[in-house]
């Protein structure tokens, strides 16, 4: 055994089983090609959609409706409206009601109950359940009480359905990094529950929120499957005017164009997917302001 | 030399007649002599909250057991005694705040002013405004300093005349005025520790309860910020009632005219840990001539 005073006299250079051997390197290298193999996945999408999409990037994409005879001076209008409308309706839908949800869950339901734990249990599962299956539900839904799939109304709800799970979840996560105590001193004031979730939790929780809620949104924005089981008109050649108004949507628009064979149609579907990024990244940026702007340190 | 005033020495106390917390809470019947070097105190207090054979239990985990004990009117009641000798429990449920443990239950009875506190028809709302509480860590609100005191009043429906007197009332009755008088519009994260902890007491008596629990208030801060925060409790308890849990036993003798002393038992068989109460007398007999051993053995240093 080495005595103290040997150990001491070594010298503290790097040998082949410190920092420099060759697992530690390899397994950084390995770290790195992992994010690599990432990140160019995405450029290669972004560069062939913008170096295919480019040209058609024109003022036809926002005014003209698309065209099976005239693919060439197409656009994308209808669709561009329809994701607004859709869009909006499900915010309108899923924002309050899953801010309610995750509020009662957070500030209000006592865990040791079992349909609590029950709810509590789901919801993790139902943030899970792949987006076509919402699609189906809605579709089913739409039936019993006899509406129309293909509308504004049945788009808005499967999507709302489909992102509330995701909204309940961040939202209560913003909840529960609002201190106990701030709650405590607000009870402890003579304040009702209601008035301090309303004055102190919910404030504070507003950046986690926001986040939360648009990138769920945004995550419905690009979402296909379930409106095109519910039936999303492809060549829409008219604006969405109400609930009750057929419609079609950027993603069920790019669908379509995709698997058309005329080469213009896959030009036209490259340009809608550069314009969808756009409103994608539109979208995070305002989240991330949000965050930033509205971050508090406890 | 005014109770407002900052400068005074952390050893040396705040003369009496510094104008007490709130001017018109004198209505107030004192019956306690207020000179404070010689402070009279009846042999039985006033009671303003009794605790009368109270068990507190968590789920089926008894915490406290069996704690009998008078919190006198005006006066300052410490209860200390080693960790989990469940002190803090029995505080957080003078004012119902163990209510918001799920599983949280007490039996026997705690009444405030001869009303079961615990009673089937009383408003646990109405309870924490009649008995304020200050917590172990400063827990200002991410508001401005005036928002933080009038944050009370406002949700509690308090008619007020002027917020803006009220605010600075409730500042000088906590000794922060001066400080703070020019950066009323100011985050209240931007003070000290212990300015945040005065302004906690000063948002606590903007609502004008009869009682203050203190829970270990002073455990998260320096000695010097300790200091001011007990001068400021001997000005208060002219005007309020003050119920303290302390893991310092200096200060305890220091501040408190009644001290109990808890400690924790461990049950045969589950070793689970209940507090109990194991003595309850004046501070200056608890700590010189205890009639426990356990008390004693604590205040010398041999446990706990």
């Amino acid at each position: 055994m080495a005595t103290i005073g040997q150990i001491a006299t070594r010298p503290l250079r790097a040998e082949r089983h410190g920092e420099r051997s060759f697992a530690s390197i390899a397994f950084l290298v390995a770290l790195w090609l992992a994010l690599a193999f990432a990140v160019l996945c995405l450029v290669t999408l972004l560069v062939t959609s913008f170096v295919d999409g480019v040209q058609r990037l024109d003022s036809n994409l926002f005014t003209q409706y698309s065209s099976q005879v005239r693919p060439e001076t197409g656009g994308a209008r209808a669709a561009i409206w329809g994701t607004l409308w859709v869009i909006g309706l499900t915010a309108v839908l899923a924002i309050p009601l899953g801010i309610a949800a995750a509020v009662y869950l957070e500030e209000f339901a006592d865990p040791t109950r079992w349909y609590n734990r029950l709810v509590e249990v789901n919801l993790q599962n139902l943030a899970a359940v792949p987006a076509i299956v919402y699609g189906m539900l809605t579709a089913g839904l739409a039936l019993t009480i006899g509406l129309r799939r293909g509308v504004v109304l049945a788009g808005g709800i499967a999507l709302a359905l489909l992102i509330l799970p995701v909204i309940i979840i961040t939202t209560r996560e913003a909840l529960r990094a609002v201190p106990a105590e701030i709650r405590q001193g607000s009870l402890a004031l003579g304040a009702t529950r209601l008035k301090t979730v309303w004055k102190q939790s919910l404030p504070s929780a507003v950046p986690g929120v926001a986040t939360g809620t648009i990138l769920a949104l945004s995550r419905a924005l690009g979402e296909a499957a379930p409106l095109l089981l519910l039936g999303a008109v492809v060549f829409v050649r008219f604006d969405p005017d109400g609930l009750m108004s057929g419609f079609t949507t950027m993603p069920v628009q790019i669908f379509n164009w995709a698997g058309q064979p005329q080469v213009e149609f896959r030009e036209l579907a490259a340009a809608a997917i550069i314009v969808l990024l756009g409103m994608l990244l539109l979208m995070n940026a305002v989240a991330i302001v949000i965050r930033n702007r509205y971050q508090r340190r406890w | 030399m005014t109770s407002t005033e900052t400068t005074t020495a952390p050893t040396t106390r705040t003369p009496a007649g510094g104008g007490g917390a709130l001017a018109d809470n004198g209505a107030r019947p004192r019956v306690v002599a207020q000179d404070d070097n010689s402070r009279y105190l009846p042999d039985m207090p006033i009671p303003v909250i009794e605790c009368e054979g109270v068990d507190i239990y968590y789920g089926g985990f008894r915490a406290v057991h069996d704690v009998s004990m008078v919190y006198g009117q005006n006066e300052i009641t410490a209860m200390i005694g080693p960790s989990g000798c469940g002190k803090s429990t029995v505080l957080r449920c003078l004012n119902r705040m163990n209510d918001l443990i799920p599983g949280a239950r007490v039996a026997g009875r705690i009444s405030y002013r001869g009303q079961d506190m615990y009673g089937s028809d009383v408003d646990p709302i109405e309870v924490r405004r009649r008995i304020g509480m200050v917590f172990q860590k400063p827990n200002p609100f991410p508001k401005s300093i005036y928002d933080n005191i009038a944050y009370g009043p406002r949700v509690t429906g308090m008619k007020v005349e002027s917020m803006d007197d009220l605010v600075e009332q409730a500042l000088r009755g906590a000794a922060l005025w001066d400080e703070v008088k020019d950066k009323l519009k100011q985050s209240a994260y931007g003070l000290s520790g212990g300015q945040q902890q005065r302004l906690c007491i000063a948002r606590t008596i903007a609502v004008r309860p009869e009682v203050i629990l203190m829970d270990e208030p002073c455990s998260a801060l320096d000695p010097i910020a300790t200091a001011r925060i007990e001068d400021l409790m001997e000005d208060l308890r002219k005007d309020f009632t003050i119920i303290i849990v302390t893991h310092n036993m200096q200060q305890a003798a220091r501040v408190a005219d009644r001290t109990a002393f808890f400690t924790a038992q461990a049950a045969e068989g589950t070793g689970d840990r209940t507090g109990q109460l194991v003595e309850f007398d004046l501070t200056t007999k608890i700590f010189s001539n205890p009639a426990d051993k356990r008390t004693e053995d604590y205040i010398s240093g041999r446990f706990g």
